[in-house]
């Protein structure tokens, strides 16, 4: 495949997405397979990991290697295997209830951990999979889930500042609604050396149709990324949610531990010698 | 009167140094040529506290605790109706005591043993640098009749690089015990022996574990800390970089298991080690490592539960969540060591299993062999090496698509690595057809079904599914687990010395339990006990739920802290 020019169809498979007319999900295949298409990378050196949900059923969708884990995992089973497999480019795509709320813990430790992969979140505030239950991002007052009738009465999440807080090194936001946008986010995720941390606003057309809203809500504002932590904060807080754009790439020193052996097996017996 | 076997309990509380001392006692009698073992009994304590080292050595190898104790040695009484329980003093045994933590507590007296007043502190206080631990040690190695040449040897590799003043106020102090042994009555001595020739190990079960596991192949560990299994982790952490893996400590169980599954994927073999507590987190996911078959290795260092339970304190209680935890029908290996020595034999194995059949298996140790100390021969390289059916690269253009999951004779399907051009797929703990692709179909369901479930139903398992020794004609078979295994076994050697013949299974493939083999094993046996530490009798269900049990079946299990002890087993044996 080397010398020949690589097309986004090349990393698409045959299977048909069982995503709703209209999804923005849809939008990030597209833009993945564009990026990685640009960047010209072989598809079985990349892999795509996630969990549960609409939105994580990306992986069957593509030609990579993928795992379809479990609901909330989708973090910790790719940073298993790009610390076993540092030679693969590694992706990890899943849902606002995905990372946020059952795999939140893995979300905050995996910024912290700055092993280097891709992380795109699709947020479209709901619980898409399971027939539109509020999600930690949804508005405190949205009435439209029989499970919250009154409205789920929480502030909603706020993951860009939750990702700076934990110390991710590459925060970025996009629209489906401008794949352009989101393929270059992503190509400078990828480049980047270290945990990058994508928020895709992706509406849910089927539980959440006023989310078609979106399209003039959002804004370029992160034209140009920060480079320090203080700055990206400042930045945060005229955030609205709908702000677009690279919001922070800074130095970073991606967590590594795998080291060459030094020892043959048989001489670790050694040190139980008396 | 000379003794094949003297077992000698160290007790102090808050870093009085009973377990230094203990293992500095074992290894050096290993020089002398004795075999032995110590275990370990710890209060809730984060630091200080209760402890006691559990010591028995023996001029021939022995693997299992005696009923009681022969030597107790206390520098103080703190706490002591705590586990008074767990220290039990054999009959004509000696208590050793420091009079300044006044009198001999009349708990400890049930079984009328001797008792001497040892001021170990005033003692330690007379030498220099002198450290109580040191005049015990010096005391007991003297009793017993250990040269102190062989302390010394031992004290040398523990104080190197402290100094030749360190050394030699260790000296003193040992002097010092020796000379509060002298005119001390009805002394339990060993009977001498001689100095090995060949290599031997001190080494916990624990650290046998992390060497069964970097020899079976594994190269990448995720884990959370946890009582009793940590020590495991302590080990592989700088042990595994130098053989090019690596341990990355996580957030939590459930980062672990997912975090190897992850590795695995991409190649690895890949373990974690837990106890019940993570256990119980991680189910999920080993219910996606059996439906994506991944391999991966669970030890499980079981401690007294439900819940916290007792952290510090060794139950065999995990079976039945190991066996029947997870949802759905996921068929996966469940293994159990069978002593301190064999958690290297049943790791490696274990890591082979779960490569040659890609899915999951769950090592059932516990805290009793885990952070027990052992002197064993250096162990003979084993042939178990991980490895796994790979998919060969194709060339994509032509090539027929990949089925990861294609229905073969054995169960068993070729992996494609990540890096593998023409291999991709979607693992998926969806249920899926042979391509891997989501499907609801029931001839999709039944297949998979099949096909998971014959991997581990043909595999062969040879003779490793358990150690069965003793009589052939005997009429009383014991069936055990784990590490009440070494226990049954010394007391099927008293029941010869009775004239009462025994046969031992002690069964290492707990799930799929080898029923064909079992009953073999059965044949002609009119009794049959089933012996195991937990309060329930889960491996009886077990048994049970699978077989039928030949003639009289009885059940012999109890809960902790005490582990079972080899008297209790021959009392059953014997009573008809
Ligand atoms: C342990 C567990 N709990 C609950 C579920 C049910 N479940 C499946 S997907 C989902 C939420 C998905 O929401 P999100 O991650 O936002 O993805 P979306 O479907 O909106 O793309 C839930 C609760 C599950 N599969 N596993
Ligand atoms: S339910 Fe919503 S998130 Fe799921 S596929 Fe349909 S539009 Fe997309």
């Amino acid at each position: 495949m080397d010398a020949v020019v690589k097309k986004p169809q090349d990393y698409k498979s045959d299977l048909k997405p069982v995503w709703c007319p209209g999804c923005g999900d849809y939008s990030v295949l597209a833009s993945v397979t564009r990026s990685l298409a640009e960047l010209d990378l072989d598809p079985h050196t990349v892999a795509l990991i996630s969990g549960i949900g609409c939105s994580s059923r990306l992986p069957a969708y593509s030609t990579l290697y993928g795992f379809h884990a479990v609901h909330g995992r989708a973090l910790p089973v790719a940073t298993g295997l790009k610390l076993a497999r540092p030679d693969l480019t590694v992706l990890v795509a899943g849902g606002d209830g995905d990372g946020f709320s059952i795999g939140g813990n893995h979300f905050v430790h995996a910024c912290r951990r700055n092993v280097d992969m891709t992380y795109i979140v699709m947020d479209n505030s709901v619980y898409g999979m399971t027939k539109g239950q509020a999600s930690p991002t949804t508005e405190s007052t949205w009435t439209g889930s029989k499970l919250t009738p009154e409205g789920p009465g929480l502030a909603p999440f706020r993951p860009l500042e939750m990702a700076l807080s934990a110390g991710a090194t590459f925060i970025a936001r996009a629209f489906a609604g401008d794949p352009l946008e989101m393929t270059r986010q992503i190509c400078a995720a990828i480049a980047h050396p270290g945990f990058s941390f994508i928020h895709v606003l992706s509406p849910c057309v089927t539980y959440r149709p006023e989310q078609k809203e979106w399209r003039t809500l959002v804004h370029a504002e992160f034209t140009e990324p920060e480079t320090d932590r203080k700055a990206a904060f400042l930045r945060l807080l005229d955030d609205d949610g709908f702000s677009t754009g690279i919001l922070l790439k800074s130095p970073s020193a991606p967590f590594r531990p795998t080291t060459a052996a030094s020892e043959p097996i048989s001489a670790l017996g050694r040190q139980f010698a008396i | 009167m000379a003794l094949t076997s003297v077992s000698i309990a160290l007790t102090g509380s808050g870093g009085a140094g009973v377990m230094t001392a203990g293992q500095i006692l074992l290894d050096a009698a290993a020089k002398a040529g004795y075999h032995g073992l110590m275990g370990r009994t710890l209060g809730p304590q984060i630091r200080g506290g209760e402890s006691a080292a559990l010591l028995r050595l023996a001029t021939r190898s022995v693997q299992s605790p005696d009923d009681g104790y022969d030597i107790l040695v206390a520098f103080d009484w703190g706490n002591i109706e705590r586990f008074r329980d767990e220290l039990p003093i054999n009959p004509g045994g000696l208590i050793v005591a420091d009079p300044h933590a006044g009198p001999v507590p009349d708990i400890m007296l049930t079984s009328q043993p001797h008792v001497a007043a040892v001021p170990f502190f005033d003692l330690a206080k007379k030498v220099p640098g002198g450290r109580v631990n040191m005049v015990a040690l010096g005391l007991v190695a003297t009793l017993i009749g250990l040269d102190h040449e062989y302390l010394m040897e031992r004290l040398a590799i523990q104080l190197h690089g402290k100094g030749e003043a360190a050394l030699e106020a260790s000296r003193a102090a040992l002097d010092a015990g020796a000379a509060a042994a002298e005119g001390l009555e009805h002394v339990p001595r060993l009977h001498a022996a001689t100095p090995p020739t060949t290599e031997r190990w001190s080494i916990t079960g624990n650290d046998a574990a992390g060497v069964g596991a970097i020899q079976g192949g594994v190269r990448f560990c995720a884990a959370y800390p946890i009582t009793p299994a940590t020590d495991i982790l302590e080990w592989l952490a700088p042990n595994l970089p130098k053989v090019g893996g690596s341990l990355v400590q996580c957030e939590d169980e459930l980062a672990s298991i997912n975090m190897i599954i992850g590795s695995s994927f991409g190649g690895v073999p890949s373990l974690t080690a837990t106890s019940g507590p993570g256990l119980a987190l991680m189910m999920e996911s080993l219910g996606l490592a059996v439906a994506s078959e991944t391999p991966v290795v669970v030890v499980d260092v079981q401690r007294g539960g439900p819940s916290t339970g007792i952290p510090t304190k060794s139950e065999q209680v995990d079976l039945n969540i190991a066996v029947n935890g997870l949802h759905g029908d996921a068929p996966h290996i469940v293994t159990a060591p069978l002593s301190i020595a064999d958690c290297l034999f049943t790791t490696q194995w274990s890591v082979h299993l779960a490569e040659a059949m890609q899915t999951c298996v769950i090592v059932l140790s516990d805290q009793m062999l885990g952070q027990s100390r052992t002197i064993i021969d250096k162990p003979a390289e084993l042939a178990f090496v991980g490895r796994r059916k790979v998919a060969e690269a194709t060339n994509a253009a032509e090539a027929v698509p990949y089925r990861r999951y294609a229905l073969t004779a054995d169960g068993v399907s070729p992996m494609a690595l990540p890096g593998t051009e023409g291999g991709a797929y979607t693992a998926d703990g969806l249920e899926h057809d042979e391509f891997g692709h989501p499907s609801t179909q029931t001839t999709h369901h039944t297949d998979q079904l099949e096909k998971r479930r014959r991997k581990i139903e043909s595999f062969d398992y040879g003779d490793h599914w358990a150690l069965v020794d003793g009589d052939g004609d005997a009429d009383v078979a014991i069936i055990t687990w784990g590490s009440t295994a070494e226990v049954a076994r010394e007391a099927m050697a008293r029941a010869r010395e009775q004239g009462v013949s025994v046969r031992l299974i002690a069964v290492r493939l707990i799930d799929p339990l080898p029923v064909d083999q079992l009953s073999y094993a059965l044949a002609g046996v009119s009794r049959v006990l089933v012996v195991e530490q937990n309060h329930e009798g889960q491996f009886l269900r077990h048994l049970r739920a699978r077989m039928d049990l030949p003639g009289r079946v009885e059940a012999l299990h109890r809960p902790g802290p005490l582990g079972l002890r080899p008297g209790e087993i021959l009392n059953r044996i014997l009573a008809r």
